[in-house]
């Protein structure tokens, strides 16, 4: 499986320094991106994903520092890179993201299509005029009329400006596309129509996605696979249909229950209380332990171990063993807030 | 192509211009400002052409008498000096001094204070910590001993006095860019284009420079019309150029003839057009301080 996937991160760790010691964002991180494939990173927020994203990218601000153990993309080693090799080429031009709060990352005193013309021309020998033609393309693709590469983004819409960032990510043809939170603050309709233009892209353009969100929702409707994040550790990662029709982990169970279903739609949502953990010391045992109603004394002394339930879905949980339980259990808002 | 490139830049740069001058219109101080700078303009332009007399020819009036210390009339409209010069051409010359020496400081200075100011925001850390410690220096240099040794060094030239105006004047220009500049690489779109893999340089110049042109045009004016005040202060104090005239240097020679109680349009004229002058460029600043700073805006 490693062989052959797009992306491969092995032991990723992340840490700001900080005035209070080392917060340790990511740690121990280890996924795969298949070709063709959207791979959703879900969790709370700071839980490290945007962390994760940005170390990928060197993109940390200054007081963050990452190490791995492997970080290969399309087979090549990108550790090894210098941060100009790195800026030349590989970013845009075979991984692109489209940020968080994508809406406000349009410079405001360009107009949209330059904007997607300088990307375009950073990164290729196209002149303007091949440029302006790739631009339309782009805008069509993403269902922006081409007339409006000359508006000022002031003059776009929050989706607008989120389709057409999704346009300057498609620029240059990339492998790889990473998405951070790109439907966060639309509203459902524009979501749903963006969505379904990720979906037609990924079909159309055969990129990779990183879908990342803190929304249940669309990452099930999205993703391939999925991996659960909490305290900077992946907690579960599985193919998205074993994820929520099978979940091991305590603390999938609890986002499932946290998420209202159309399904079911008279059952109560249970919250899990507590907050995500300061990530400060080096506390032994799982992260997860002091909010986790199934914890019991192995949970605070050691850090479990990652387990493989089967060949694609991976649990790092002491507890694994006792699932059948663990869900029924779970499901009972008792079990949570007693 | 080409063309349809040249084509593309020109109506950028019209459309620019135009912008520019609807900020300035829109504002009716600004209006006034910008209508007298630019008949400043003209006539430092027009200077030599447009003096009636030689500046430093004595001057006889029709009748034939030495005109010493005129008062202004029909044929010296701002009166003459002890030594019959005509204070009229004096004036018109003086402006292309001043002019002069206010555009070439004020541009120096905004130049080297936007750098100072974006790079020093931009990287932080180190950089910062040197490029503002040595603004930091430059505060505590007193103007006046600094150009005092300055020509004593290297005689009474016009270069010299733009130096030191310069030197003087560009540091506050530079703390305001640099905070202004910390502001705007917090946002997202900064983060975005670092995605996209510009280079330091490029996201400096080409995404942060345009987002503090407004201040940087406000700073613009303002250290225009700062160093028109210091070069007037300096060659009051006769630390101008000896071979140029100034309207500080008319002061200069006023105070050296001892007639300061007797002449007063000798006092009044380029005492008025350094007021006049210095008054609209801070006009036009405010125009752009509009911009900059839109809560000054009126509701």
């Amino acid at each position: 499986m490693t062989s052959n996937s797009l992306l491969c991160v092995r032991n990723l760790r992340v840490g700001y320094t900080t005035q209070q010691g080392v917060v340790h964002a990511v740690s121990d991180v280890s996924f795969d991106v298949q070709r063709n494939e959207v791979f959703g990173i879900a969790g709370e927020s700071g839980c490290g994903k945007s962390t994760l994203i940005r170390a990928l990218l060197r993109l940390l601000s200054n007081n963050g520092t990452s190490t791995a153990s492997k970080i290969e993309f399309e087979g090549q080693d990108v550790q090894g890179l210098s941060d100009s090799a790195f800026r030349q080429s590989i970013l845009w031009k075979r991984i692109s993201l489209v940020p968080q709060s994508a809406m406000n990352s349009l410079n405001p005193v360009y107009r949209v299509g330059d904007q997607v013309i300088e990307a375009i021309r950073a990164h290729s020998k196209s002149s303007r005029s091949e440029a302006r033609e790739r631009v339309e393309f782009l805008f069509d693709i993403v269902g922006l009329q081409p007339e409006l590469m000359r508006s000022y983004p002031h003059e776009f819409s929050g989706g607008m400006r989120q389709r057409a960032m999704i346009a300057m990510s498609l620029a240059l043809d990339p492998g790889l596309i990473i998405m951070d939170e790109p439907t966060t603050g639309l509203d459902v309709l524009v979501q749903e129509r963006i969505l379904r233009r990720v979906r037609e892209i990924r079909t159309e353009i055969a990129s990779s996605i990183i879908l990342i969100t803190h929304d249940i929702a669309v990452i099930a409707e999205m993703s391939d696979r999925i991996a659960v994040m909490y305290g900077g550790k992946i907690m579960e990662s599985a193919a998205a249909n074993d994820l929520f029709d099978a979940p091991y982990h305590p603390y999938t169970l609890g986002l499932k229950n946290a998420f209202p279903s159309i399904r079911a739609m008279n059952t109560e949502l249970i919250s899990i209380p507590g907050s995500p953990p300061a990530l400060l010391g080096d506390e032994p045992g799982c992260l997860f332990e002091p909010r986790c109603p199934f914890s019991n004394a192995v949970c605070s002394q050691d850090l479990p171990s990652r387990h493989y339930v089967s060949d694609l879905h991976e649990v790092n949980c002491h507890r694994h063993g006792d699932v059948v339980e663990m869900r029924e259990r779970a499901a009972l808002k008792s079990t949570w807030h007693s | 192509m080409s063309e349809r490139f040249e084509k593309g830049v020109l109506s950028r740069i019209n459309q620019s211009l135009k912008e520019h001058y609807g900020i300035i219109h829109s504002h009716p101080l600004g209006r006034i400002g910008f209508w007298v700078v630019v008949v400043f303009m003209i006539v430092s332009i027009f200077a030599p052409w447009l003096a009636p007399h030689d500046p430093w020819v004595m001057q006889y009036d029709s009748e034939g008498n030495f005109a010493s210390l005129r008062s202004p009339s029909w044929e010296y409209p701002v009166g003459t000096t002890h030594l019959g010069y005509d204070l009229f051409s004096q004036l018109i010359l003086a402006t292309r001094t001043t002019l002069l020496i206010g555009a070439v400081s004020g541009f120096i200075s905004i130049l080297i204070g936007a750098n100072v100011g974006l790079i020093a925001g931009y990287y932080g850390g180190k950089i910062d910590e040197i490029l503002m410690r040595l603004t930091d220096i430059l505060y505590g240099m007193p103007f006046l001993p600094f150009i005092i040794i300055l020509i004593a060094l290297f005689g009474r030239k016009l270069e010299f006095v733009i130096v030191a105006i310069v030197l003087i004047i560009w540091r506050t220009s530079a703390r305001v860019i640099r905070a202004q500049t910390i502001a705007i690489k917090q946002r997202q779109f900064i983060t975005a284009a670092k995605a996209r893999g510009c280079s330091n340089l490029r996201i400096i110049y080409r995404h942060i420079l345009p987002n503090v042109l407004p201040l940087l045009l406000l700073y613009a004016a303002f250290n225009i019309a700062w160093s028109i005040i210091t070069e007037a202060s300096a060659s009051f104090l006769g630390f101008g150029d000896g071979n140029t005239i100034s309207w500080g240097g008319m002061l200069y020679e006023l105070w050296l003839s001892g007639k300061t109680r007797v002449a007063w349009w000798w006092f009044a004229a380029p005492s008025l057009c350094i007021v006049m002058l210095v008054t609209s460029l801070v006009f036009v600043s405010r125009a752009y301080e509009e911009v900059a700073n839109p809560r000054l805006r009126k509701r």
